[in-house]
């Protein structure tokens, strides 16, 4: 419909916001074109078999990690909907929703606290047998570390996709005195079948980009991934033309991951949603019924673990001496400007490209979309393609020639966190923008109401927990991010998770424990606040 | 606001040999409807009924022709500045203001008003009977009162032309009644022109004068609601309204044996 004019500062907003995102990106492309034309035969030179290793173990590690998240999720999640109702399945479900919460560095910290040398296990294992624990650095950490992540994830994908199936068919299945076995074979598995690509691919893509698992539970040359690679190469080596030639390797996989995920039709930013199920089955036989409590069991264990131990370690630090020192209160301090910062920028990127979209959309009549239209729309996406140490890397190597590097840092994160934050937010505001919209675009074109008056009176008001929503959860993100600030970070700007790795680099691991179980329980505040205000309906308005 | 109002004059309603598509089918649309008076707009569904009021209130666009309301072509006048009312099916409210503010909106888009504007709605409430409703929300109402916040808005815009797309559809027959009486009385106070999308027989018979008959999006009859009714309409409009329908009491004796 004709509603929306072409100078429709909405439309203005969203051109507006994807230069911003436009300029963030294509700047660190063109830092590494830069770099690379400037050192094409270092760039060649990078590709030794060393390289290569650090690709395959990528690969490696990623498929293992989905691997051993996708195939026990299929079980627990079809044990989760054999049994609709019983204590705990409740508790269940929202502890397997915390894992997206957590920042990556908190649960790493949480299983070494578990597994790790001088973890609670080894206390165990040499009390018991007198035998050295053989620790879980290297591979066994991330694998651990990427299923504590995705296992409940998937369980939870998984059993949205078992929701989905009409409980006409499970009257039907009654009726016809279906037993377990052809339930699952004729019922449950085409469900699960056609879920499983997009699942597994989401896995996959996750583990792929993972920085801060691998970072700090990767061990030495041997485990070592590209987005790891890049930053050594950066940090460490400082050999440029490397991290060109990892940086562009890097963008490639996620290419090809998310060009094949987007065919899959997986959806990219995960999901908080929690799904319930009010609905009874037919009785579950006793064998059965054993089989999934230890399924079900077992999964809660391995998720809780981590989770016990991040609280039981960081209550055991000197909490009292922490609050009271200046590097820890400075980090503070500086992490809660960023990830406000962060948010309000997500948030404001998000609408603007959503009303954009909107208005986009009312002016179209029937023809095909325009660009603009498309970029609006499919164009968030995008970013995930370009994980944040890639950008981070790219500015850094532009910025490099220009001077200190390091006294950009404030504006990396902020910029950064909140464009890798925007998919996250805008599922928050799209689908609310565009269901208000959908009742009030005619009353507002008929009766005039437009420009502040309309924000006020209208959009404001619909609009704000959802806004909130997507404000709490780029927050959390944005707190919890260690990629850009493990690039960009100084002495003399750290965030919270930027001190906790140096903590635990200096073996000050009662520090590290304490500063993650700080981190861990303002992130997940504000992923329980974003997820309660989400769930508000208008009539709280 | 009351620029644009005429106090309470309806105006002639013209399209002239306008054209519009979706894409699809295209329509066309070559009619003219009498100032002051209710006319009905019928046809079966894709008809081309709703694009047709919205096309006048300016929600669409024609691709050719002109609208003509008062005689001036309004097409490139966007949806406010027309000399028109549209109520909806639904949605006519905005959920989260109240139906003092949902009516105000109606005299000041920014609902900045005068203390004069504050009397017109109070008056336009009284009117509709939603007198002591005024801080209620619109999930607070019934159907038939939230439709009765959208009349008592379309008083305080007083506009020359009220375009009506099936806005009691969804309410039961005794409702429906007693809201077309509503409007019967409105437009007998006010004497707009009212554009009526029903596809209810009995409701054009109940208060419309004339019948504009659509099918496959263009007017294939038109002419007053006594002759339609009797029986000397098009073959097409008898089939559309079926044997008996179009007296109220059949509808009730049909519905008996199911």
């Amino acid at each position: 419909m004709a509603l929306a004019r072409p100078t429709d500062p909405r439309i203005a907003a969203g051109v507006i916001a994807l230069a911003a995102i436009t300029l963030l990106i294509g700047g660190a492309f063109l830092g590494l074109l830069f770099e690379g034309a400037h050192d094409l035969s270092g760039a060649w030179a990078a590709f030794d078999p060393y390289l290569l290793r650090v690709v395959r173990f990528t690969l490696w590690q990623a498929a293992l990690s989905t691997l051993l998240s996708v195939v026990p999720a299929l079980l627990v999640a079809r044990a989760l909907s054999r049994h609709p109702r019983f204590f705990g399945r409740g508790f269940i479900l929202q502890l397997f929703a915390l894992p997206l919460a957590l920042p990556a560095i908190v649960a790493a910290l949480g299983i070494l606290a578990l597994y790790g040398r001088a973890g609670y296990f080894a206390g165990l294992s040499s009390a018991v047998g007198g035998q050295d624990w053989p620790g879980i650095y290297g591979l066994s950490g991330i694998l651990v570390a990427h299923v504590f992540f995705n296992l409940p994830l998937a369980t939870r994908l998984f059993l949205e996709a078992l929701q989905t199936i009409p409980s006409d068919q499970w009257r039907l299945a009654s009726q016809l005195g279906m037993g377990a076995r052809p339930a699952f074979r004729l019922i449950e598995w085409p469900a699960l079948r056609a879920a499983l690509p997009g699942i597994a691919g989401l896995v996959f893509m996750l583990c792929v980009t993972s920085f801060t698992i691998v970072l700090t539970l990767g061990g030495g040359p041997a485990a070592t991934t590209l987005e790891v690679g890049i930053y050594q190469a950066l940090r460490f080596d400082f050999d440029p033309a490397r991290a060109v030639t990892l940086t562009f390797l890097q963008i490639a996989l996620t290419f090809v991951v998310v060009l094949v995920l987007t065919r899959l039709g997986a959806n990219v930013a995960g999901d908080a949603n929690l799904p319930v199920a009010p609905r009874r089955y037919p009785q579950v036989n006793g064998a059965e019924a054993s089989l999934n409590a230890a399924l079900i069991v077992g999964a809660l264990l391995f998720v809780a673990g981590p989770m016990a131990a991040t609280v039981t370690a960081g209550l055991s630090a000197d909490i009292g001496r922490l609050a009271g020192e200046a590097a820890v209160r400075q980090a503070t301090l500086t992490s809660a400007a960023f990830a406000l910062l962060s948010a309000l920028l997500s948030v404001m990127l998000s609408l603007a490209l959503t009303m954009a979209r909107g208005a986009l959309a009312l002016n179209r009549r029937s023809g095909p979309k325009t660009l603009l239209e498309h970029a609006t729309d499919t164009g968030a996406g995008f970013v995930l393609v370009v994980p944040p140490i890639v950008i981070g890397a790219g500015w850094f190597l532009l910025l490099r020639h220009a001077g200190d590097v390091f006294a950009i840092a404030p504006l990396m994160v902020v910029t950064v966190n909140a464009v890798m934050a925007m998919p996250f937010a805008l599922r928050a505001v799209r689908p609310a923008y565009d269901a208000a919209s959908a009742r009030h675009e005619r009353l507002c074109a008929q009766l005039g109401i437009s420009g502040l008056a309309r924000w006020r009176l209208i959009d404001w008001p619909s609009m704000r927990r959802p806004l909130a929503t997507a404000f709490a959860f780029a927050m959390a993100l944005s707190l919890g991010d260690l990629g850009v600030i493990a690039l960009f970070g100084s002495d003399s700007v750290q965030t919270l998770p930027y001190l906790l790795l140096a903590r635990m680099g200096s073996y000050r691991t009662q520090d590290a424990a304490g500063l993650a179980l700080l981190l861990g329980l303002v992130c997940l505040a504000l992923v329980l606040a974003a997820d309660r205000l989400g769930k508000g309906t208008a009539r709280d308005v | 606001m009351s620029d644009r109002a005429t106090g309470g004059k309806g105006m002639p309603v013209r399209l002239d040999r306008v054209s519009f598509s979706y894409g699809e089918a295209p329509l066309g649309f070559d009619v003219a409807f009498t100032a002051a008076q209710i006319t009905a707009i019928m046809g079966p569904s894709g008809s081309g009924k709703s694009t047709l009021l919205n096309l006048v209130a300016g929600f669409e666009t024609p691709q050719a022709g002109r609208v003509l309301i008062g005689g001036a072509d309004v097409g490139a006048a966007p949806p406010a500045a027309r000399p028109v009312s549209m109520v909806f099916q639904e949605n006519n409210l905005f959920a989260h203001l109240s139906v003092e503010q949902n009516v105000g909106l109606g005299r000041s888009p920014s609902l900045r008003l005068a203390e004069a504007d504050r009397a017109a709605i109070a008056d336009a409430l009284v009117r509709t009977g939603l007198a002591g409703k005024e801080k209620r929300l619109p999930r607070e109402l019934s159907g038939g009162e939230r439709q009765r916040v959208a009349l008592a808005r379309v008083l305080v815009r007083d506009r020359p032309v009220l375009l009506l797309d099936e806005p009691f559809a969804s309410l039961g027959p005794a409702l429906r009644d007693d809201m077309l009486d509503l409007v019967a009385g409105l437009h007998a106070e006010r004497g707009m022109t009212v554009l009526f999308v029903t596809h209810q027989p009995q409701d054009a018979r109940r208060i419309a004068e004339q019948v504009v008959f659509l099918d496959n999006g263009a007017v294939a009859a038109t002419g007053t609601a006594d002759d339609f009714f009797a029986g000397a309409g098009p073959e097409a409009f008898q089939r559309y309204i079926g044997d008996n329908a179009g007296h109220a009491v059949s509808r009730d004796i049909a519905r008996k044996p199911t």
